[in-house]
């Protein structure tokens, strides 16, 4: 299996995640993709330099992962491409801020150290709950739950087909490299004098399937308008979890908790 | 019933890979469109569907294919990708399954109800909600055969129904095909399975008919397959 058909394989483990069955995977869709926005929305909110206040919103997707039965492991290994990238963001904030902001241990720590590591958080949080979402949700779902939510048609399709062409092009591309590997051993990788000619390659044989694909659908009748599988009623418990998570972000983002429960057990 | 009057179709300009090309097939017909690869056997089938358009007339049931009534038309003819990867896209059989008759505004239950009438006739039940990824290439095609059967159309187009499958698989496929009450369009480089499923052959040549007529008389005309760089089939060579 090359590292391309590996990618195809974890995509695909994405969609078994998401049939799993757990209190979260049963809860509706909406009520995931309201509160995952609306704890992005928070989480982003913070300060730069509210470390402290930042860090209880860790609670929200460390339970959720518990509940789920999806192992946290499983997240950070599948993220571990983008992980770095976002973890890379505040990366030059110590070099530009250096005031010192405070001091832990007799060892002072400027204002980019604490603020990168803010931003840090922030995207890691994010990131988090962005893959819990989808762990828990079939991708159908979350696109009914789209249209319930009033999210126009073109867009939501556009979602739905960009998810299934990601498959369609690592398969193209695991086609492609196994096939330049084959005549290229020992090398590691795609050589630069390939590149230019391997990507016009893999655009062109992408595009020839998806037009085959869309060429397909066409056929069966389809016209600008996905019916997507049906999802439940909206339902009490729903409510009542979107509600709760909005109360606990409100709670998490306007009081510290942090300072709070510090000063409980100082006393 | 479908004809072709004097069509002709170019990708390229002043290169035209059908010429001029007329013919009938009738309803409950099963026709094979053989030929050597670039003879235009793929185009005709897009031509038929309304993928490409090209001069002269493509009629079905008497109605002529234009983009006002391409849904319509379309709803009547069934094709089966030869690639069944480029056929399935849904998640699931059960949904690529649903998709067709789900646009053509049936409901949900009436679609269902379709879907495991079709996957019944196939013996194909348990493949009902496999993954697509998941299941083997003969599996696939089944399924993608099952896809258009969904559809209830009134004539069934296939491009290349038994490429890469293994012997059983083959067998399966050609039973599956024979059983169909439809009118069948198979294009295909296979003749064992050409003789196999069909009454009559179109023998395509640069775009143009080279031979028209009964499956039995074409495939056993050793001169004129070897002239268009096709070989007897292998069951009438043995003999």
């Amino acid at each position: 299996m090359n590292k391309m058909e590996k990618a195809l394989h974890e995509l695909s483990e994405m969609d078994d995640l998401a049939a799993l069955s757990s209190p979260i995977h049963r809860l509706h869709p909406a009520a995931k993709l309201i509160t995952t926005i609306l704890y992005i929305v928070v989480t982003v909110s913070f300060d730069k330099y509210d470390l402290g206040g930042l860090f209880p919103m860790l609670l929200w997707p460390v339970l959720l992962f518990q509940l789920s039965g999806i192992p946290v492991r499983t997240c950070f290994y599948k993220l571990r491409i983008v992980l770095p990238l976002v973890m890379a963001v505040g990366l030059f904030n110590p070099f530009f801020d250096r005031a010192a902001m405070l001091t832990l241990g007799g060892v002072a720590v400027s204002g980019g150290v604490v603020s990168m590591l803010t931003l840090m958080l922030k995207g890691v949080f994010c990131l988090m709950a962005s893959f819990l979402l989808m762990a828990t949700t079939p991708i159908d779902s979350l696109c009914a739950a789209l249209r319930r939510l009033h999210v126009p048609g073109t867009l939501v399709t556009l979602l739905l087909l960009t998810y299934r062409y990601v498959g369609v092009m690592t398969e193209e591309l695991a086609v492609m490299t196994d096939a330049y590997h084959l005549r290229a051993p020992g090398q590691k990788g795609i050589h630069v004098s390939a590149w230019g000619s391997f990507l016009g390659q893999l655009l062109l044989r992408s595009m020839d399937r998806a037009q085959e694909l869309y060429g397909s659908m066409l056929l069966r009748g389809y016209h600008d308008h996905f019916h997507y599988a049906p999802i439940r009623a909206f339902a009490a418990r729903d409510g009542i979890f979107t509600i709760a998570c909005a109360l606990c972000f409100a709670l998490l983002r306007f009081v510290n908790v942090g300072q709070l429960l510090g000063g409980l057990v100082m006393r | 019933m479908i004809e072709f009057q004097h069509v002709s179709f170019a990708y390229e300009k002043g290169r035209e890979v059908i010429r001029d090309l007329s013919f009938r097939i009738g309803d409950g017909e099963s026709v094979g469109l053989i030929g050597a690869n670039g003879a235009g056997k793929s185009t005709v089938m897009k031509l038929m569907l309304g993928l490409v358009s090209g001069e002269g007339k493509i009629l079905v049931d008497g109605e002529e294919l234009t983009k006002q009534n391409l849904s319509l038309i379309r709803r009547k003819l069934g094709f089966v990708l030869q690639n069944s990867d480029n056929q399935m896209f849904m998640p699931t059989v059960y949904e690529d399954m649903m998709f067709a008759p789900l646009n053509y505004m049936l409901s949900r239950e009436e679609a269902e109800k379709r879907v495991d009438a079709v996957l019944g006739r196939l013996g194909l039940q348990e493949l009902k909600y496999r993954h697509n990824h998941r299941i083997s290439g003969g599996e696939k095609r089944m399924a993608a055969i099952a896809t258009v059967l969904a559809m209830e159309p009134e004539m069934i187009l296939m491009d290349e129904p038994s490429s890469a499958l293994d012997p059983y698989n083959r067998r399966l496929v050609i039973n599956a095909i024979r059983e169909l009450g439809q009118t069948k369009l198979i294009s295909s480089h296979d003749l064992d399975m050409i003789l196999d499923t069909c009454d009559r052959v179109i023998l395509l040549s640069g775009g143009e008919i080279a031979a028209d007529g009964p499956a039995e008389e074409i495939l056993r005309d050793r001169a004129l397959l070897e002239s268009h760089h096709l070989e007897l089939p292998l069951r009438l060579a043995d003999k």
